[in-house]
């Protein structure tokens, strides 16, 4: 899938929470089995931080980096799946707090940790259908996994936004999208539940991998391109060892998408993974390389995409936060304070 | 539950929007209706660019209702590079990265939360700039 005119990323920004919690005190707290130190952390969002100041701050990082007037987005979407309300979007007060309403469209998204990608083929639509100059999408979530649930290792907090716009604005330009999506239940929250459920192995093998491979490989098959004529390539991150996994079983290079990988510094933050890897990708990339880019949602889809660094890359993002300074940025938090900034500790 | 008023502060806890007298050019946070300068009532909305100084601070160990979950924090009065001085609570802050004239910039964060079944309230707090 391409749009008939040209469209690419015209600013991005990413925001990570500054606490961390070592892998290993999570083992010491349900298990006691002396995992080593120092090897995996999560971010951990603080007392006042939830998916929407996450999402706020991506976007207004993404804004300046964009430099455009703010009035001209016509829509800002987010996704996610740890929505502070119910029942009223997120992405109204994202709008509001960088400046875009009253006239802009407004939505959050849903599909486990791919509703981002979803809302950039449909903010690549929207710009490549000349319905709007400027959009903004992004991913956001304080990923929430039940007390002492394996999954309570990686569950991280942070969100990236990009801001989609004409081709000849560009530091990237899309070259194609293409989605996989088949109905695997893999990985689910019930309504009202506070704590989603997983299938464990089964959200490797046929969910995961089977998904990513099947968009990739449309997606190289529809622009006549192999691995290796992408020089940085971003997969959706549950953990450290699923997309490298997947990037071998399709060919790539293990050094043109570990540095991408942050699930060892930040866990995974579910919406925010795959486009905060994009996003470090971005901060690196030369005019000239490919970037592919494929998410992953439980239940299940893949969006995969490819696109093109231009000129302009060097000059915009200097006006941008790279992502390497939110990943040096870190205080570590035990797990009572943890507890604690998570709300698992209630006083009433 | 204060709909009405939530809504009505929305422009200056989400963006920092003040007021800029369209006669002596004074710049006023939050809003006015009259400049304390001139006396003029020609003011504009003027959004203010969050980035400041801090003037003076404290730490909080016994907050005010609604905020209680939060404490200790500090909260300090920061002196914004267009002029005007804004109380407001720190965050993403220890002990060590606290002082008069430290460089803050403005943060959106969740101020407070009416029960778990009332609106949550995001406005401005002031964090350190990040380190390059």
């Amino acid at each position: 899938m391409k749009p008939t005119r040209a469209v690419g990323v015209i600013g991005y920004g990413g925001y990570i929470p500054r606490y961390r919690i070592d892998a290993a005190e999570v083992d010491r707290v349900w298990r006691g089995s002396g995992k080593k130190e120092g090897r995996s952390f999560k971010a951990v969002p603080g007392p006042d931080e939830d998916t929407t100041t996450i999402a706020i701050q991506a976007a207004r990082n993404a804004m300046d980096m964009a430099s455009i007037d703010p009035e001209e987005l016509r829509a800002v979407w987010f996704g996610t799946e740890s929505k502070p309300y119910a029942v009223k979007p997120t992405s109204t007060i994202v709008a509001d707090a960088i400046g875009a309403l009253p006239h802009a469209n407004a939505a959050d998204w849903e599909f486990a940790c791919k509703p981002g990608t979803e809302a950039m083929q449909a903010a690549i639509g929207m710009v490549g259908s000349d319905m709007a100059r400027y959009a903004m999408c992004g991913g956001a979530d304080t990923a929430q996994a039940k007390p002492g649930d394996v999954l309570e290792y990686t569950t991280g907090a942070g969100g990236a936004a990009f801001i989609l716009g004409p081709g000849q604005e560009s530091v990237a330009v899309l070259q194609a999208s293409t989605s996989y999506v088949t109905n695997t239940t893999d990985f689910f929250r019930r309504e009202g539940q506070e704590y989603p459920n997983h299938g464990q192995r089964f959200t490797g093998e046929p969910a995961y991998f089977h998904h990513i491979r099947s968009s990739v490989t449309t997606l190289m098959e529809e622009i006549g391109a192999g691995p290796g004529d992408f020089t940085f390539a971003v997969f959706h991150q549950p953990n450290s060892q699923f997309p490298l996994r997947v990037a071998a079983e399709l060919g790539f290079a293990r050094d043109r998408v570990e540095p991408f990988v942050l699930t060892n510094l930040v866990g995974n933050t579910y919406s925010g993974a795959a486009m905060l890897g994009f996003a470090k990708a971005l901060d690196v990339a030369s005019p000239g390389d490919r970037i592919l880019l494929a998410s992953y949602g439980s239940g299940a889809g893949s969006d995969a995409f490819s696109y093109e660094v231009t000129d302009k890359i060097i000059e915009v993002r200097k006006r941008g936060v790279p992502i390497e300074r939110y990943l040096k940025r870190k205080k570590l938090v035990d797990y009572a304070m943890y507890a604690r900034y998570r709300g698992k500790l209630r006083r009433n | 539950m204060h709909f009405a008023r939530s809504w009505r502060q929305q422009s200056s806890n989400l963006r920092l929007v003040g007021s800029r007298c369209a006669s002596c050019d004074a710049i006023f946070f939050p809003e006015r209706i009259r400049c304390t300068g001139c006396g003029s009532s020609e003011l504009k909305d003027y959004r203010l660019s969050g980035r400041g100084t801090i003037s003076t601070v404290t730490r909080v160990f016994e907050a005010p209702r609604g905020f209680e979950s939060q404490v200790p924090y500090f909260a300090a009065l920061v002196e914004l590079e267009e002029g005007p001085i804004i109380c407001a609570m720190l965050t993403d802050v220890d002990q060590e990265d606290v002082s008069v004239g430290k460089k803050v910039s403005m943060v959106t964060r969740r101020i407070l939360a009416h029960g778990d079944d009332g609106p949550i309230i995001y406005a401005y707090k002031f964090t350190p700039e990040l380190e390059g």
